[in-house]
């Protein structure tokens, strides 16, 4: 953790960002919200971003890091695919991630998801969290809870007196439903189709009851034809439990003749 | 074919009037002057053979190795001086180590033939180096499959089918050329490189010698490693009966 940070100022940058593979191809998806504080400084950013023709990056944590090092690998990829005369396999690229983020790692914050299509491998996911290790898997999720509020919080579960891993843990269990949820949602041998609605499907779960998450999904469908970038607004998701309907003004439900304003 | 350079062939950094370097050529001479290396590609993998010429009788056999794995998946047999040999496998070794901890991944049998060959062409710019005599036939198994290069002391890399360098290299190219490269396996292989070994050696100017096979194909998993002792034995047999049969006629 930065210890040089300003205890009483808090900033996080949350962020829901997903990878699954599917028969034949992958597909990444996203959020669209970059926070500082409460203030959500952009509302459509794209997390997804892209490293060569066929390897695509899902990009968390802090902005500033993330970009970084898509910069770099992307411009080490570039010079790869020169060398080698053939485009570069997803496993080089992640791992060209994982050494920048492992060998920095005291400076970096950063967690990604790299994902794309090779004609040795075919299509593959790997997730690279903060510390840089680095693991292929068949789907994966990072729900970047972003950086602590230091207050004086006693864990519900278990008499820790330390602040940072405190909040951390309560944050971090508010949004593990979401593994809950892959773990009963995701088979193998999905078709193309199936795969993008789970993954708008989780990612829109997410925007509901994470507040560092929101605004739109994007995803980015890629396989051995290419790659489809796909957009779903944020008002076109489906209502999950307890959403409102979207309203134009608080107003037309004060004037409205039915005098509930919120359906109980 | 050969002709003194007079004045021109003092530095590798000097070109003839007709353009050539003869330093490079020199360089060359001491790769025929040794014994003969020859590779093949079978369809389902690599077979490499080294005629070691044996200098004293004192050696203890199986020593003075002339192939050498550089990576799980590739070797290198060397012909010329023995010294430069064991300095460009050092690299080669080296450049395969760092490309697979970079990348992740082991080095394509191409990309390491071009490093190796930039290696070699390195040492043909400078007037304090001078160029390596030897020559090597590299091979290797990646996942585009078998293939094998060959890199001479100018720094050329080619690609082959099969290749021979040495003091017995044209005698080798033509036995080569009469196999059916695309239908053998490696095992057919091996017991084919032996032979065309043993029918390349020259009995009356260089007494004994010792066979030194590798392989990487199917069979050996994809791994680089000495042709296993069963196999070797089996082919040896069969390259002095072979021999015995052509005395015969």
């Amino acid at each position: 953790m930065d210890l040089n940070m300003d205890l009483n100022s808090p900033h996080s940058m949350g962020t829901t960002i997903i990878g699954v593979t599917y028969e034949g191809g992958v597909v990444l998806g996203a959020d669209s919200r970059t926070s500082t504080g409460m203030y959500v400084a952009n509302r459509a950013s794209d997390k997804i971003t892209q490293l060569t023709d066929n390897v695509y990056v899902c990009r968390s944590g802090s902005a500033a890091d993330s970009q970084i090092v898509s910069d770099y690998v992307r411009y080490f990829l570039h010079q790869h695919t020169i060398q080698l005369g053939q485009p570069a396999t997803v496993k080089v690229a992640a791992n060209l991630i994982r050494l920048l983020s492992y060998n920095n790692k005291n400076m970096l914050q950063t967690g990604l998801i790299v994902g794309g299509w090779d004609k040795y491998e075919g299509g593959k996911i790997y997730g690279i969290p903060l510390g840089g290790t680095l693991v292929e898997q068949p789907f994966t999720i990072g729900v970047q809870p972003g950086k602590l509020e230091l207050k004086e919080v006693q864990c519900s579960h278990c008499s820790l007196e330390n602040f940072w891993s405190i909040k951390y843990v309560i944050r971090r269990s508010g949004s593990s439903y979401l593994y809950g949820f892959f773990d009963q949602a995701w088979k193998e041998g999905m078709t193309k189709d199936e795969a993008e609605q789970l993954v708008v499907k989780a990612v829109s779960l997410a925007i509901a009851r994470d507040g560092a998450s929101g605004g739109v999904v994007r995803t980015v469908v890629i396989n051995s034809e290419g790659v489809t970038r796909n957009f779903y607004p944020g008002d076109k998701l489906q209502l999950w439990h307890d959403e409102l309907e979207p309203q134009n003004s608080l107003l037309d439900i004060l004037n409205s003749p039915s005098p509930e304003p919120m359906n109980i | 074919m050969s002709s003194i350079g007079t004045g021109y062939d003092l530095s590798v950094t000097t070109f003839s009037p007709d353009g050539r370097v003869f330093q490079i050529e020199y360089a060359a001479k001491a790769v025929d002057n040794s014994g003969t290396v020859i590779g093949i590609k079978c369809k389902d993998g690599i077979v490499m053979g080294v005629e070691k010429l044996i200098a004293s009788k004192m050696m203890l056999p199986g020593s003075n190795r002339r192939i050498h794995s550089v990576h799980r998946h590739s070797g290198m047999a060397v012909a010329g001086l023995a010294a430069d040999g064991r300095q460009i496998v050092a690299r080669a070794k080296s450049e395969a180590t760092n490309y697979q901890s970079v990348y992740g991944e082991p080095i394509p049998v191409k990309e390491l033939a071009e490093r190796v060959a930039s290696y070699v062409h390195l040492c043909t710019l400078y007037w304090w180096l001078r160029p390596f005599g030897c020559g090597i036939i590299l091979g290797g198994y990646d996942r585009d499959g078998p293939q094998l290069y060959m890199v001479e002391p100018s720094g050329i890399s080619n690609r082959y089918f099969g290749a021979a360098i040495g003091k017995g290299k044209q005698a080798a190219k033509t036995e080569i050329e009469k196999l059916k490269l695309s239908e053998m396996t490696c095992r057919e292989g091996v017991i084919a490189v032996a032979k065309i070994i043993y029918k390349v050696h020259d009995e009356a100017k260089d007494k004994a010698f010792e066979l030194e096979m590798s392989w990487v194909c199917d069979e050996s998993k994809q791994q680089h490693q000495k042709v296993p002792d069963d196999l070797f034995e089996e082919a040896k047999a069969a390259a002095r009966t072979a021999l015995e049969e052509m005395d015969a006629d």
